[in-house]
């Protein structure tokens, strides 16, 4: 049990340490390369309390496609760095609040709601052959399912208006068909011209 | 096994706590898949090279060693006195680290294969998850070399890698979610279970459009030719890779053949039921030399994995690279579609209890 107290502290110090550098690396990508750690970390929590399907979901969702997009983004638009510490500096005290909130908060949900309800520390370990994706998906279908469905399609709808925005028509727009290509014959492209060959005068 | 040790040593293994003990067996068990996944890539090299030859009337490799068998060992040291040139503009510290980025998750993902009845390093409940999401982790390599070495060829591989496997990364999640409705789990060792006991178990037929999806996304991801644009040496000379030289380059090299095998071993465990034999129902070869054929055992997946390896390389010689927008469209106008539409036949039949779909997810 102490081993597994030392392991959250040392991934937990990670993470607060990953966090940090998002807000304080000079480099907007190695800011996101802290991110992508921060989101490593919070995962490694998550697989210590037993939740491997979140873990890996949020490794696999997270990780593995929106930072890709992110980095792909930054690199894309080469970021002012000045801009970004100007703004840092105007939006901390905002950003204080917001966080002295969070911590409120689960400060209350954690320590007081825990002390109502005697809750101890740390997880009972799960039952012997007790599958974490199946209890999910259980209560997601069943006692969830209107909330999951509302959910999957205001996530649809996201994507169909992403893909309307682009599908705009300009004017003058050249774009292949594949169709006419595919269906191109010899004759519409080159016209053979006989001709005699000339004397010599 | 036991039997063969002297008694002392028996003795002595028994005394450890059972911490050290566990610990000591997974060590040696990574051990040993790791070095014969480095030793599969060397030798995957030298048979590329070979199969290529042959395809297009040439030799080959054959001067160093037997039938030049030693050609990997020579490509390895040359590579490893190398110096590494490190661009004088370049973000040293991502510049490093990025072959490292993408060798990694190649390696760990080999840690839930269930290579043999009853071998799997990490038998974990999970296990089809976290191979997607190591396959998905693995594309920083690419992405970060290609931004660290800023220079516009390697950034436009960089680019054109992350599209792609973003893009083929979702169609082979889909495949993967019609492989899981059959096997009934997301543990990797169940899925092969649920298919042993002859051809006919096995997910080929039944998810044959997913088998086809999944295997053609898989060589995209690897970056490998028909759709090598992220290296495209003739468009962008060699892509993220242009400036790494010596171990720098060896390991990205390392890293898309580990990838090679894993893909190839992957595609046989969901689809061709991986260490599964084909034969298993025929009881008159068990008493003949032959009996090893009909039992499930690694031999098949060994058999399986070359088989697609060889298709790598088959597909190599004989496509030619595809065009960016192609790629794009293939991705998310044909596999997408096609996998959504399969896995709803797939739960129509199942449900219904129809031919080959009958047994799936029981």
């Amino acid at each position: 049990m102490l081993f597994h107290t030392l392991l959250f502290y040392v991934f937990a110090t990670v993470l607060i340490g990953a966090a940090l550098g998002v807000v304080f690396a000079r480099n907007p990508v190695h800011s996101i390369m802290f991110l992508v750690l921060t989101f490593f970390q919070a995962a490694v929590l998550w697989l210590m309390a037993e939740a491997e399907f979140l873990a890996i979901v949020l490794v696999l969702v997270y990780v593995g496609a929106v930072m890709v997009l992110f980095l792909f983004v930054v690199m894309m638009l080469n970021v002012e760095v000045e801009a970004v510490k100007r703004g840092l500096v105007r939006y901390a005290p905002l950003a204080i609040v917001i966080s002295l909130i969070m911590a409120v908060e689960l400060v209350q949900l954690i320590w007081v709601r825990g002390a109502v309800t005697g809750a101890s520390y740390g997880f009972a370990p799960n039952p012997e052959g007790y599958d974490n994706t199946k209890a999910l998906g259980a209560v997601l279908y069943t006692e969830h399912v209107y909330a999951f469905e509302i959910a999957a399609v205001v996530l649809l709808l996201a994507i169909v208006a992403a893909i309307t925005l682009t599908m705009r028509k300009r004017p003058g727009l050249k774009v292949q068909d594949i169709g006419k290509q595919v269906s191109v014959r010899a004759k519409d492209r080159v016209r053979i011209v006989k001709m005699k060959s000339e004397s010599k005068s | 096994m036991i039997d063969l040790m002297p008694q002392f040593i028996v003795n002595i293994w028994d005394s450890l706590p059972p911490l050290v003990q566990y610990l000591t067996v997974v060590t040696w068990k990574i051990l040993f898949v790791t070095i014969c996944v480095i030793l599969a890539v060397a030798f995957s090299t030298y048979f590329e090279r070979k199969v290529i030859g042959s395809m297009q009337s040439r030799v080959g490799p054959n001067r160093v060693g037997p039938l030049g068998l030693g050609q990997p060992f020579a490509d390895v040291i040359k590579l490893l006195i190398k110096e590494i040139v490190i661009p004088t503009e370049s973000n040293k510290f991502l510049f490093v680290i990025a072959p490292l980025l993408s060798l990694i998750p190649a390696l760990a993902t080999w840690a839930v294969m269930p290579l043999h009845p009853g071998f799997t390093i990490a038998n974990i409940n999970a296990g089809l998850l976290y191979v997607l999401a190591l396959t998905s982790v693995g594309v920083y390599g690419v992405i970060l070399a290609g931004w660290a070495t800023n220079s516009k060829y390697a950034f436009l591989g960089a680019m054109r890698s992350a599209a792609q496997i973003v893009a083929y990364e979702i169609a082979m999640g889909f495949a993967l979610v019609g492989v899981l409705m059959a096997g009934g789990s997301l543990n990797l060792g169940v899925i092969v279970e649920a298919q042993s006991g002859g051809f006919s178990n096995w997910f080929l037929l039944p998810l044959f459009p997913l088998f086809i999806v999944y295997w053609i996304s898989g060589v995209a991801e690897t970056n490998r030719a028909p759709f090598d644009v992220a290296e495209g040496e003739s468009e962008i000379v060699a892509g993220f890779h242009v400036e790494y030289s010596g171990v720098a380059f060896a390991l990205f090299f390392l890293a898309e053949y580990a990838n090679m095998v894993l893909i190839s071993g992957l595609t046989a465990l969901f689809f061709l039921g991986g260490w599964a034999s084909p034969l298993a129902g025929w009881t008159f070869l068990l008493d003949t030399p032959l009996a090893f054929i009909a039992a499930p055992s690694f031999f098949w997946l060994f058999l399986k994995i070359s088989f697609f390896m060889y298709s790598f390389f088959w597909f190599r010689a004989t496509f030619p690279r595809y065009r960016y927008d192609q790629i794009m469209r293939l991705g998310w106008k044909v596999f997408i579609p096609v996998t959504i539409v399969w896995i709803a036949v797939e739960a129509v039949m199942a449900w219904l209890r129809v031919g080959p779909w009958a047994g799936l997810g029981a």
